[in-house]
């Protein structure tokens, strides 16, 4: 069978920022809804972790060949990416990695690759995860119509949920969203000229080309998945395309999450997913120097990914962000005074050695006594016998709270910090419990792990590095 | 075989810095003050305790590298001097080892001193050191003393049904002695609902749950027992030490631990009591300065050195016995808490309390606790916690 998509999931950030807030900050006009925002803690690594482990749920990891992620916005400019979150995911030594950045289109293309992978024989499961959290300079259209998601797709040919019946793709340059390698803001040229000139010039003409190709029209579409700028040119041009407006669009999730860059076109992907009946045709469109464009088709293995948490599951699990100064202090856009302690040390020889626990979250557990260590141990606490043991995964797993404290010197920007000891597993470790407001700890309250960055390691000589680590937050089924 | 050097080693002369924010003077300043206030109650000038003291153990966590701590501002050029550190146990544990050296009949005269200046760097909190940060799973950014420290509270609240209110009350306890020691940190009375209503540094604790970070030193001069009568007739005998050491997060990797009580505390006590031939710690010991450095450590000590039985410290709490005029008072000096801690020096600075009052020589008579104090506990416990000291003192039998 030719390939297609086997598994899906989806991640939005717990916070959110009302664009009323935004609006009401520079007293301008804001728009609707809610945009989602990345914590301080998170970046488009830890979001690409946290769809991947949706995608995967009870997937065998071991059968994983190919990892690919895709991002505008990593958090290196040389160092993978797609190694951390291999690693993070537990995915197999053996796995292929590979980054995919540089345009928002770079989501499309690593599934494109991923299909080309599997379709030549060359690899039979490849995972990607599409994240992105970029910003806007602070009043502009940009800020507004941003957010934060990832989108993470298992590609295959066993088991196929959504077959892929074509594929179009074109190139274009023109200067319209851009960020050099200095910017830390998303740039854009006068909006009229963008939209016209380059969105809907490029996206009228590849899906008339797709369709032509294909010898299709509209009406041969459930729905259309329409990557777009913003919402009211997402709403002119889905009109423009001859799409019913009703019935044949997927909500393109402006109100809910807003543009989340190369993981836009995916995450609406997922969201259309997890409605679509088997049989329904989607039309999928992504733009960004050009267009991709993808016909899919879903099939009755649909129905075995219905517990997989997609884009449903979050937009539930939420929290305002308390005001926009708070919102510019999450991302990093505004230097605010915190608590004053020492510097945190780690230096690479470490952080390495110790990347199992750290980056994989394992544990050791003692083959003699069962004892569970985290952090490692050579010898057993309990029975004394030495370098005999076997390795846990914890990260896909739940655990429980044993006892807390609620800190407020612990270092954090959004004080105070929910300090555990939490029992996964029979392993008792400490963690932060992020996404937890202190009046709702308790003991043997249900919570599971998720990726997120410490802090910066290094030393002021050699140049700092993002030390990852794993934190728990509560367990919120909707 | 566990020996014991009970009646073995005397203190003949002990002194102990001004504790709090010591902009004014160095590391090194404070080591000279406590240094030669222990000489001078040992009726020693600076020339003949150079002559004298044949070796040195100088506890300190943050403030200084090798036995030079000592060496440098003491002019001790050539003696013998280790350098101890074992996190909050450092200046027990300081004592200890010197105890053991005089009494294996090594030297006859030893100086044991502890030092901190932590308040130099202007952050809150004590520093961590880099071992604790790099320890495997990044502690030092989840850490924090107060934090690590309230993490049994819910649980014990919850089996025992102790209140903030009850850690309070052991606030407003250790205020209260301070204010009357002038040599405290922290000189000044607080009411229950002021300690009720202060900021949460780490819930439970507010900023009154938690000790003063503190700048200080202190220092003994210990002897053979049978030279001790040479320096003067009030001299105390070492009746027992003890020092226990865990692994950092012992209480991670202890299958259901209940964090009813710290086990550090529990076998470094038992040590010193085995030591002493004590089988009633709260009989025969009169007076306990233990380590406060949040209320709830207080309040957890109580049990785990074995005053009031297993979840009964909220009631000793309310009934008053270990008030400054209570039948066993526990912190006359103002504790952690009010007294201030600088790290390396806190332990002997608890000899020093126990030692003033059973001589009946504290510097405000008002603070001079009841009856006829023969003898005198000082406590510590720290790290994760996974460290903890015991010493005690009193008069020859």
């Amino acid at each position: 069978m030719a390939a297609g998509i086997t598994s899906y999931g989806a991640y939005v950030p717990y916070y959110r920022m009302e664009r009323k807030e935004i609006a009401k900050a520079w007293q301008t006009g804001g728009g609707a809804g809610e945009k989602a925002v990345a914590d301080y803690d998170q970046d488009s690594i830890t979001l690409a972790v946290e769809a991947a482990v949706n995608c995967l749920a009870d997937t065998d990891r071991s059968k994983i060949d190919r990892f690919y992620m895709a991002t505008t916005t990593s958090s290196y400019r040389e160092k993978q990416d797609a190694a951390i979150v291999a690693l993070a995911l537990d995915l197999p030594r053996q796995t292929g990695t590979a980054d995919f950045t540089g345009s928002l289109r770079c989501g499309t293309a690593a599934l494109r690759a991923a299909l080309d992978a599997v379709d030549a024989g060359a690899a039979k499961n490849v995972l990607i995860s599409a994240a992105d959290c970029r910003v806007g300079v602070p009043k502009s259209d940009i800020e507004l119509n941003t957010g934060d998601s990832s989108a993470s797709l298992l590609i295959g040919n066993e088991n196929v949920a959504v077959a892929v019946e074509g594929y179009y793709s074109h190139h274009d340059e023109i200067v319209d969203w851009w960020r050099k390698e200095s910017d830390t803001f998303v740039h854009n040229w006068e909006s009229r000229y963008i939209i016209e000139s380059g969105y809907t010039r490029n996206v009228v003409e590849a899906v008339s080309a797709t369709l032509k190709k294909y010898n299709l029209t509209p009406q041969d579409f459930s729905k259309l998945i329409l990557y777009a700028p913003d919402l009211r040119t997402f709403n002119t041009t889905a009109a423009a395309l001859k799409f019913d407006p009703k019935t044949q669009v997927q909500d393109p999730l402006f109100t809910v999450i807003g543009n989340s860059g190369s993981a836009f076109t995916l995450t609406m992907l997922v969201a259309a997913l997890e409605q679509a009946k088997p049989g329904d045709r989607l039309l999928m469109v992504n733009y960004s120097s050009g267009c991709d464009v993808f016909i899919l088709r879903v099939t009755e293995e649909i129905e075995k990914l219905r517990n997989r948490r997609g884009v449903s599951y979050h937009l539930d699990i939420k929290k305002p962000i308390s005001s926009y100064e708070k919102y510019l202090q999450i991302r990093g856009i505004v230097p605010v005074e915190m608590a004053r302690r020492p510097d945190d040390v780690c230096y690479s020889p470490a952080a390495w050695r110790d990347s199992e626990q750290l980056i994989a979250f394992k544990a050791q557990r003692c083959r003699k006594c069962g004892t569970m260590h985290l952090p490692r141990s050579r010898v057993c606490y309990t029975c004394k016998t030495k370098d005999e043991f076997d390795m846990v995964r914890l990260s896909d797993k739940k655990g429980t709270v044993v006892t807390y404290v609620i800190d407020n010197l612990a270092p954090s920007p959004n004080p105070p910090m929910v300090v555990a000891v939490v029992e996964i597993d029979e392993c008792r470790t400490y963690v932060e419990i992020t996404e937890c407001a202190p009046e709702i700890a308790k003991i043997d309250m249900v919570v599971e792990p998720t990726f997120r960055r410490l802090f910066e390691a290094g030393t002021s000589a050699a140049g700092t590095f993002i030390a990852y680590y794993w934190k728990c937050r509560p367990v919120r089924e909707v | 075989m566990a020996g014991t050097i009970k009646d073995k080693v005397a203190i003949v002369g002990m002194g102990a810095t001004k504790f709090g924010e010591r902009w004014d003077v160095g590391w090194e300043d404070l080591v000279v003050e406590a240094a030669f206030e222990a000489y001078e109650d040992a009726g020693m000038s600076s020339q003949e305790a150079c002559e004298r003291i044949e070796a040195g153990w100088v506890g300190t966590v943050f403030s200084g590298i090798s036995g030079a701590v000592m060496a440098d501002p003491l002019k001790f050029d050539g003696k013998p001097i280790s350098h101890v550190e074992n996190q909050c146990a450092t200046p027990l544990d300081a004592f200890r080892n010197a105890c053991f050296a005089v009494a294996a009949g090594v030297y006859d005269i030893v100086l044991a001193l502890g030092v901190e200046k932590l308040k130099d760097t202007g952050l809150s909190g004590v520093p961590s050191p880099e071992f604790f940060t790099n320890f495997g799973i990044y502690n030092g950014k989840i850490f924090s003393a107060p934090g690590s420290f309230g993490l049994p509270f819910v649980r014990y609240a919850a089996k025992y049904g102790a209140k903030k209110e009850d850690l309070a009350r052991i606030a407003v306890k250790n205020h209260y002695n301070g204010s009357l020691n002038p040599k405290a940190h922290y000189q000044r009375v607080v009411t229950l609902e002021q300690v009720m209503k202060a900021p949460i540094v780490a819930w439970p604790h507010g900023i009154f749950d938690c000790c003063g970070n503190s700048d200080g030193a202190a220092a003994a001069i210990i002897c053979r027992a049978d030279m001790a009568k040479e320096f003067r007739d009030d001299y105390l005998l070492v009746k027992g030490v003890g020092v226990s050491v865990d692994a950092v997060l012992m209480h991670a990797y202890r299958p259901h631990f209940d964090y009813m009580g710290w086990p550090a505390t529990q076998r470094a006590a038992q040590q010193a009591y085995a030591m002493a031939g004590i089988t009633n710690p709260y009989k025969e010991i009169d007076m306990f300065e233990v380590h406060d450095c949040f209320t709830t450590t207080e309040m957890l000590t109580y049990e785990d050195l074995g005053l009031v039985p297993k979840g009964h410290a909220v009631e000793a709490i309310h009934d008053g016995r270990f008030e400054l005029h209570g039948e066993r008072p526990v912190n006359p000096s103002g504790g952690l808490k009010s007294f201030g801690h600088p790290i390396g020096a806190s332990g002997l600075r608890m000899l020093y309390e126990c030692y003033k009052q059973i001589q009946h020589k504290v510097d405000n008579p008002a603070r001079q606790i009841g009856g006829n104090p023969r003898m005198g506990l000082a406590h510590q416990i720290g790290g994760a916690p996974n460290v903890s000291g015991v010493g005690i003192i009193g008069l020859p039998e």
